[in-house]
């Protein structure tokens, strides 16, 4: 035990020791993660500005009808509207500057009030690179249309976003995705670090030592499990810690559903490292093989961009992946509110995972270098 | 070069060498305990055969020299000794105990300095010390107490605390050396441990070196410096293309040598009978190098004073008499015909 603990403990000075590395295990992540997390929506309780569609509005009709649909749009908080002539409005879009411009007809009020006549028409100047965007804007431009031209000025009915999480009252926060999201990738990159580590320490010449006292491989790889377990926990409560005070990111779930996935992420990490070390050769042919690995892995996680996006058959190709697991077990426990029991699975698989890595770098473990 | 200037001494000397390997095996450790037995070495590296049965014996106390070029198969049979790599055939025992696995306790009785500086150069020189004594299960005042007794004979008891990278290749040699010590081995194996250090490193560590030979430990020293071999060892096992060619004391490897001291004159003129020098008594051969004679002799004194009166004889003026002592470089090269510094 004496050896395993003063293994472990070395593990733990060196990464220590470099302060600079240290910070930036933290400090990466929360930059990244907070960056997206205000992309993609925030802490729920209000649009950013980032994420608001520029929309350009040509009032032609100049009459209380455009005026009114115009004040409408100005009030959604998703949309920042600017009003400009045609020619503006077509460079504007033209150059990509804003995604959609809409032009109100000259009589459209007129036209619009005339039961039975001709329906109005509104004019789309669209960014073809941006459609999404102007469809939504086509959306709720046909909700102002119909609360302007509406009996007495009122729809005819109303419409409501219900965001549906597994408790009541909980608002989804982006950033809860996106710091899980960004620590996960930066936890696997510190894997790769764990397994180029190791070789760097062969290639030295200190496995020699090692190798001449009677320490099993077992203790060696162990040992190495648990310090990058302990170093991977830290990371993510550091990280959710400053996700929670900075961004009232809860665990709506369970704290120790959460600490378990961390926990089993840590060992899958830890033994991530391994393989890459029992499976490069000499650090140099391990890195660049290990980082495009590692970006796969996070791409497929669903960490850059949620993995529902994904095509059907790609969402089942992700469930080979350890990461996706991580980040949906971080999903459940923090914004979806679920609890502990749905923890379970994915820690299981994730421990899984970090066993048969670990299986597989003690069978090709060897105390020399090839 | 060097070949080319001893190639006419030494092609009649060759056949010494397979008696001096046959001494080997007679010249074993007889009235003293064996505490280190390398039998029948062999390892293979595809078709690179590195070490092709290495055998010898090394009694408790004793220091030997493991000697040869680079790549000659040293570090080899060293690894194999301390249980890094396993031989493919052939067996190592530790005072009886053969030493093999992970986790075989016969290694607690081996210290390994390896020729790397095996040391993580981001840690203080005292958590350096207390992970490798943790290795050997040795923690808390133990621990603390071997770490100490090791610094102060290495003497960076002051430089305890300061990480390994801001020392000098020297400290960071002798450090090297400490890591070794904390579990008190019998067997020392020293692979190269002076390798890159200047001058004065290089004479602590021997003054180390031999303070533990004075403990009684038991050292295998390997190196392809003559002069470390010379001044440390008792005996020397000189192995090249992965055989032992030699395991003599130093002063069997001198005794067997037919010519070991040279007779270096250096004359008016070089017009000397060469022949005629040759053929006197108790001389081994002769050659000019410019103006200067070298003559090797089986004894010095009766053949040097033969040679002067010949010389003398011839009308010949000595501008400067010198003599060269045997040594290891001459032993080599006798046995391989080759120079371990051309190596």
């Amino acid at each position: 035990m004496i050896t395993f603990l003063a293994l472990v403990r070395k593990d733990l000075r060196i990464f220590f020791q470099d302060r600079r590395a240290v910070i930036m295990s933290f400090v990466a992540p929360i930059l990244i993660g907070s960056f997206f997390g205000y992309v993609f929506g925030g802490d729920g309780s209000k649009y950013s500005d980032a994420g608001k569609a520029k929309v350009l509005v040509v009032d032609q009709d100049g009459g209380a009808a455009g005026a009114a649909v115009v004040r409408g749009m100005e009030a959604e908080k998703a949309l920042e509207v600017r009003r400009v002539t045609l020619d503006e409005a077509q460079e504007l879009v033209r150059k990509g500057k804003a995604s959609v411009a809409v032009r109100i007809p000259a009589g459209f009020g007129k036209q619009a009030m005339v039961p039975g006549g001709p329906r109005p028409k509104l004019t789309f100047y669209v960014d073809p690179s941006r459609t999404l965007e102007a469809k939504m804007v086509q959306g709720m431009l046909v909700g102002q249309y119909l609360r302007a031209t509406g009996r007495g000025g009122q729809m005819p009915f109303d419409t409501e976003e219900i965001p549906l999480t597994a408790k009541r009252g909980v608002i989804y926060n982006a950033y809860a995705h996106s710091f899980g999201g960004m620590a996960i990738q930066f936890i696997l990159f510190l894997g790769i670090d764990v397994g180029i580590g190791m070789l760097l320490d062969r290639q030295r010449g200190l496995w020699k030592r090692f190798a001449a006292s009677p320490l099993s491989k077992w203790t060696l790889l162990g040992s190495r499990m648990v310090s990058a377990t302990l170093i991977v926990m830290l990371i993510l409560g550091v990280v959710f810690s400053f996700a929670r005070i900075v961004f009232g990111v809860r665990m709506e779930g369970s704290l120790i559903g959460f600490a378990g996935i961390c926990a089993a992420f840590g060992m899958m990490t830890a033994s991530y490292g391994l393989l890459i070390a029992s499976i490069g050769k000499t650090p140099q042919g391990a890195r660049g093989l290990s980082i495009l690995a590692t970006l796969l892995m996070v791409m497929l996680s669903g960490a850059w961009i949620p993995s529902f996006l994904f095509p059907k058959w790609l969402q089942d190709v992700t469930k080979a992946v350890p990461a996706r697991w991580a980040m949906d077990g971080m999903d459940a426990m923090s914004w979806r509110g679920l609890p502990w029991t749905e923890a379970l699975l994915p820690m299981l698989v994730l421990v899984g995972f970090a066993c048969a890595f670990s299986l597989i770098a003690a069978a090709r473990f060897r105390w020399e270098a090839e | 070069m060097i070949y080319a200037q001893f190639e006419p001494f030494i092609l009649p000397f060759r056949p010494f060498v397979v008696e001096v390997c046959a001494e080997a095996a007679a010249h074993s450790t007889k009235g003293y305990r064996t505490m280190l037995q390398v039998i029948g070495l062999k390892k293979a590296y595809g078709d690179l055969i590195a070490v092709d049965g290495v055998s010898f014996n090394v009694a408790k106390g004793e220091t030997i020299g493991l000697l040869g070029p680079n790549g000659a198969g040293k570090t080899t049979t060293v690894s194999m000794i301390a249980g890094l790599i396993a031989p493919d055939s052939g067996q190592v025992l530790i005072d009886g105990a053969a030493v093999s696995g992970d986790t075989n306790p016969v290694k607690r009785r081996i210290g390994l300095v390896p020729q790397d500086l095996a040391l993580y150069d981001e840690l203080p020189a005292l958590a350096n010390l207390e992970l490798f004594a943790a290795l050997y299960g040795i923690g808390g005042a133990q621990a603390a107490h071997a770490i100490h007794e090791a610094l102060v004979l290495v003497g960076l008891q002051d430089r305890a605390k300061d990480r390994v990278s801001t020392f000098s290749g020297g400290m960071k040699r002798r450090l090297n050396l400490a890591a070794a010590l904390l579990h008190d081995p019998d067997v020392l194996l020293l692979d190269e441990p002076t390798v890159g250090v200047d001058p004065q490193s290089r004479n602590a560590i021997f003054d180390n070196l031999e303070t533990l030979k004075a403990r009684g430990k038991t050292l295998v020293y390997t190196t392809h410096y003559m002069e470390e071999a010379e001044r440390l060892c008792d005996r020397i096992v000189i192995v090249d293309h992965g055989h032992v060619i030699a395991n003599d004391t130093l002063a069997g490897l001198y005794r067997r040598l037919p010519a070991s001291n040279r007779l270096l004159i250096d004359l008016e003129n070089a017009q000397v009978d060469l022949a005629g020098v040759r053929e006197l008594p108790g001389v081994a051969g002769a050659e000019m190098q410019g103006n200067r004679l070298s003559v090797l002799l089986a004894d010095l004194s009766s053949g040097a004073t033969k040679v002067l009166a010949y010389l003398a004889s011839g009308g010949h003026r000595f501008e400067s008499l010198s003599t060269a002592a045997p040594s290891l470089e001459t032993v080599f090269l006798t046995m391989t015909g080759r120079s371990l510094r051309d190596l």
